[in-house]
């Protein structure tokens, strides 16, 4: 018959410390006033609006600036369809090259240990740090007329420098790390349990890498897919250096935008840069997409 | 500083994670929270913080209500259940902050001064140029508490000081804990799950579920007189068996043995008996005749499952290796079981629950008693 | 004994019973080596051609060094500016809450995904003298495109999502806890903030900043409709090494570019030494 505390009725809260309303809501330990956060939502919000959104929306309205026939015949003028056929097929043909590297690179890195495997990381990285135009020079060195292999090419009549080759190998060296940098992580996180197991269940390597590698790695695959595509189509410094700039042969679509605006033709460069950056708003809508249904299969970093 | 907390309600997201709590905590004691996981213990210890605040009730320090105030206003010494230490600062400066950032800041030596106490305090004297990486999880443990000392509080909170820690470096630190608590004097709380600790540490028990608190007690009052059925459940184990109350007499479903009851009320019960409150009785005893389906030895223990013949139900037993009726007993002896004491609630809607009974809340005090 | 032997060269040499090894492993190599190590090695060796007193006096011609000061100096700013904003940006993005959070989001990778010829025709467009945003400008006496300063500013454009995308997980992860200890020990938020969550992530800041800072520097399409190309004024450097090319100065071009690789690359190693300094001090996870 013990009488506990708990079983007793409490006292009666004196009338004062009755709340009239539910107290203090939000955690004031470990955030800042409303107005602070006001403020600072608003400065950074500021900030983006000026800095990204402002010159996403001139590219259209620039383009748009002289009426819809205008910017319709920029598009279907035949020098501009042949820079954006040009452009499809240079990332139709840099795209895949470099999925079968970073695919190949992602499993020797992660599923084997090796010495000098930090080494191998950063040189995979090392495009990053290279400027465009660097990347352009460096096959003009080798490929160009006064390049190493320049007379070879010449005296048998192959065009590398100046034509389709030069500007896919551009390409490809400025895209060269998306694959690998969005697999590795993800692989190394993995380990080579499922490997290991499909092997012990009789399981060829061809085998075990279609039906248990690639599967859990495809959201991230994709994800470097659509990062590489996206600088593939845009590249200008490494391109601008390697193309030679010939109308309707070796213009690509961000080189025929320049093209259009040293000339002048303002409403047909931004027409052009407004296909673009609808390309641009695709990329980033599928990203968003990718990272909100799949971010958990993605690697845990997002850096690029 | 004595405590008090008046109906506390907080709610998160629908879910009632304090649901009307009282708790009365004098000075100088040392206040175990003991509950499951979800039972709202860390949500209270939160709230006496001011990392929380209440949508109802007050929180009285000596009698002024802080409901409102800000914790770093509180003077709480707060130690968190993964320490919380700042990784780049070393030992010194993590305990110093306290110090350091106030806006009466005293003299750098007067602050050396009070590190080098409170590292002595807590056995540290020598580490204070480490860094928390460099230390081992015991002694992250002691350096927290020692940053939250620094700033002498009016109440010491811990959220489940050992919960991150081994078993043996739990053992001690407890102790040590004990030690300094009883050197220190400050009212302190804590937060845990393991009943062990509640018990062995704590001057009083606060046990919780469900966002109330079913009972407050010393060790003794929430072991042996458990409140509810929750209380019996979560503390030990429990054998719970049907029964009836009628003119003070209780009679188990299917024996016509009866048992004297204190109990004014009338109606089907659920029995609350501990497996070491059975005994064996010989068979002309009131009892309940039960089948020996598993024997145990365990030390100086023998734990036995039986089966109830009138009703099937299992039951537990634990006796003393002295206990002479309970000695070489077989699989498919016949006993006769009997309690010592037990513990009757209200017959629950559904009998035998798996893991926690549905409490009946605050259940009257009537209802639990000591037969003989 | 001679039983032992056998098994224990296989242990030592950790055979994987994963297959295709040499298979990718080679693929990697020689893939690595045609498109990246050659041609690189292919550039330096034809800076090599001038001899150091020729390396020497090209990129220290007047012209180049203030092509190199301009690249590496808007950069520079532009990494400054970025650091603070991002941060901010991070900052807001992880702890508040507000209308279209999810859209803005997205938008901050927009200079990753917006090609830079694009970027710099649509910055030039703003900031020119009859632009939406150059016309209020102008009259302050601000010109922003043909300028140093409109470098800076496509500088800052192009290395923004660098701090942001570095420091956001950074702030995600970081403990609340820790927060709540430095309040219970009597810190306002101010002190919170100064001395608990920035030393937190300043390595991240530190590692964004140097991102946005080697992207930048070697930043080509965004900036040269910005710039106006000036000689000694307003012109980058990777335009001078077009310049060259354009006036077959191979070897002056080439200069110009292992100039440039020199000081990515030492860029490059100062991120990893970063890294590695903050997984060092923050040492394994509590």
């Amino acid at each position: 018959m013990t009488a506990d505390a708990s079983l007793q009725d409490p006292p009666a809260l004196p009338p004062q410390f009755r709340p009239e309303g539910p107290l203090v809501h939000r955690n004031a330990a470990i955030s800042e006033p409303a107005w602070v956060q006001r403020i600072l939502i608003t400065l950074a919000l500021l900030f983006l609006l000026g800095f990204l959104l402002l010159p996403l929306i001139s590219v259209f309205a620039e383009a748009l600036r002289n009426g819809w026939v205008t910017y319709k015949d920029a598009l279907v003028e035949p020098d501009a369809i042949a820079a954006i056929k040009l452009t499809l097929l240079v990332a139709a043909l840099a795209v895949p090259l470099n999925l079968v590297f970073g695919v190949a690179a992602a499993w020797a890195i992660t599923k084997f240990e090796f010495r000098g495997k930090s080494v191998l990381i950063s040189l995979i990285d090392l495009p990053f740090s290279v400027s465009p135009v660097v990347a352009g020079v460096i096959y003009i060195m080798i490929f160009g007329r006064h390049g190493w292999a320049g007379p070879w090419l010449d005296e048998n009549d192959i065009k590398i420098v100046f034509a389709v080759p030069g500007i896919v190998l551009a390409t490809v060296f400025v895209t060269f790390p998306f694959v690998a940098r969005e697999l590795i992580p993800l692989m190394h996180e993995q380990g080579t349990d499922n490997e290991q197991a499909a092997l012990t269940l009789g399981a060829s390597g061809w085998k075990t890498f279609w039906h248990v590698t690639l599967p859990s790695i495809k959201w991230a695959l994709l994800y470097g897919v659509l990062l590489c595509s996206a600088r593939a189509m845009g590249e200008f410094g490494a391109v601008s250096v390697v193309s030679g700039h010939i109308r309707g042969q070796t213009n690509t679509m961000p080189l025929h935008v320049e093209i259009l605006y040293n000339e002048y033709q303002f409403a047909g460069a931004f027409a052009v840069a407004s296909i673009l950056a609808l390309f641009a708003l695709v990329t980033l809508a599928l990203k968003s997409y990718l990272e909100w249904r799949h971010g958990d299969e993605l690697a845990a970093t997002r850096r690029h | 500083m004595n405590i008090q907390i008046r109906g506390i309600h907080k709610v998160f997201a629908n879910f009632p994670a304090l649901d009307g709590v009282n708790l009365d905590i004098e000075s100088g004691e040392l206040i175990a929270l003991l509950g499951p996981s979800g039972s709202g213990k860390t949500t209270l210890l939160r709230t006496i913080a001011g990392l929380e605040f209440p949508d109802e009730g007050a929180i009285l320090f000596g009698g002024e209500d802080i409901a409102n105030r800000p914790v770093r206003e509180r003077g709480v010494g707060f130690v968190f259940q993964h320490y919380a230490l700042f990784k780049h600062m070393t030992v010194a400066e993590n305990i110093a902050f306290g110090l350091d950032v106030r806006k009466d800041r005293p003299s750098k030596e007067a602050i050396r001064k009070r590190v080098n106490e409170l590292l002595e305090l807590v056995q540290l004297s020598g580490l204070d140029k480490r860094y928390p990486t460099q230390l081992s999880g015991g002694q992250r443990q002691r350096v927290a508490l020692a940053r939250a000392l620094a700033i002498e509080p009016k109440v010491l909170l811990l959220d489940e000081p050992f919960g991150a820690l081994d078993a043996k470096v739990r053992k001690d630190l407890r102790r040590w804990l004990r030690e300094l608590h009883d050197k220190t004097g400050y009212t302190t709380i804590f937060v845990t799950h393991d009943q062990e600790e509640a018990l062995e540490l704590a001057d009083r028990v606060v046990v919780m579920n469900r966002g109330r608190i079913e009972q407050v007690g010393n060790n003794q009052q929430v072991y042996e007189q458990p409140a509810t059925p929750f209380v019996f459940d979560f503390l030990g184990s429990v054998n719970i068996l049907p029964g009836e109350v009628k003119n003070r007499e209780l009679r188990f479903d299917g024996s016509d043995d009866v048992w004297d009851s204190e109990s004014q009320e009338t109606g089907l019960v659920d029995i609350y008996v501990r497996p070491h409150d059975l005994q064996i009785v010989d068979s002309q005893a009131p009892g309940l005749d039960a089948t020996v389906t598993l024997v145990q030895r365990a030390g100086a223990l023998i734990r036995i499952s039986a089966t109830l013949a009138t009703s099937g139900e299992r039951i537990e037993l634990e006796l003393s290796h002295l206990d002479t009726l309970a000695r070489s007993r077989q699989p498919g002896d016949a006993i006769r079981v009997a309690p010592i004491t037990f513990g009757l609630f209200p017959r629950a809607p559904h009998r035998r629950p798996t893991t926690l009974p549905d409490v009946v809340p605050n259940a009257p005090a009537e209802n639990r008693e000591r037969a003989r | 004994m001679t039983a032992a032997t056998p098994s224990f060269q296989r242990a030592r040499r950790a055979r994987s019973v994963i297959p295709g090894f040499g298979l990718t492993m080679g693929f990697t190599l020689f893939y690595l080596s045609l498109i990246v190590l050659i041609p690189l090695a292919g550039v330096f060796f034809k800076s090599s051609q001038l001899g150091w007193d020729g390396f020497w006096h090209v990129v220290t011609h007047p012209r180049v060094l203030a092509a190199l000061k301009l690249s590496f100096g808007a950069a520079l700013i532009g990494a400054l500016i970025n650091a603070v904003f991002g941060t901010l940006v991070a900052w807001v993005f992880v702890r508040y809450r507000f209308f279209g959070k999810r859209f803005f989001d997205a938008v901050i990778d927009l200079p990753f995904a917006l090609p830079t010829a694009v970027a710099g025709i649509a910055l030039t467009a703003l900031y020119s003298g009859n632009g939406w945003v150059g016309q209020f400008l102008e009259p302050l006496g601000i010109k922003v495109a043909y300028t140093p300063l409109g470098v800076i500013l496509a500088c800052t454009f192009i290395g923004l999502p660098f701090v942001v995308r570095t420091v956001q997980p950074v702030l995600e992860e970081a403990e609340k806890e820790l927060e709540e200890a430095a309040a219970s020990l009597g810190a306002n938020r101010l002190q919170t903030i100064v001395r608990v969550i920035l030393p937190t992530i300043l390595p991240a800041i530190l590692t964004g900043f140097t991102l946005a800072f080697a992207r930048a520097a070697g930043e080509y399409g965004s900036i040269i409709f910005i710039a106006g190309n000036m000689p000694m004024v307003s012109e980058i450097a990777p335009l001078l090494i077009i310049i060259k090319l354009e006036e077959f100065d191979y070897a002056g071009a080439s200069a110009v570019a292992v100039a440039m690789l020199g000081l990515s690359l030492f860029l490059l190693l100062l991120i990893n030494g970063l890294q590695v300094w903050s997984r060092r001090r923050h040492g394994q996870k509590t």
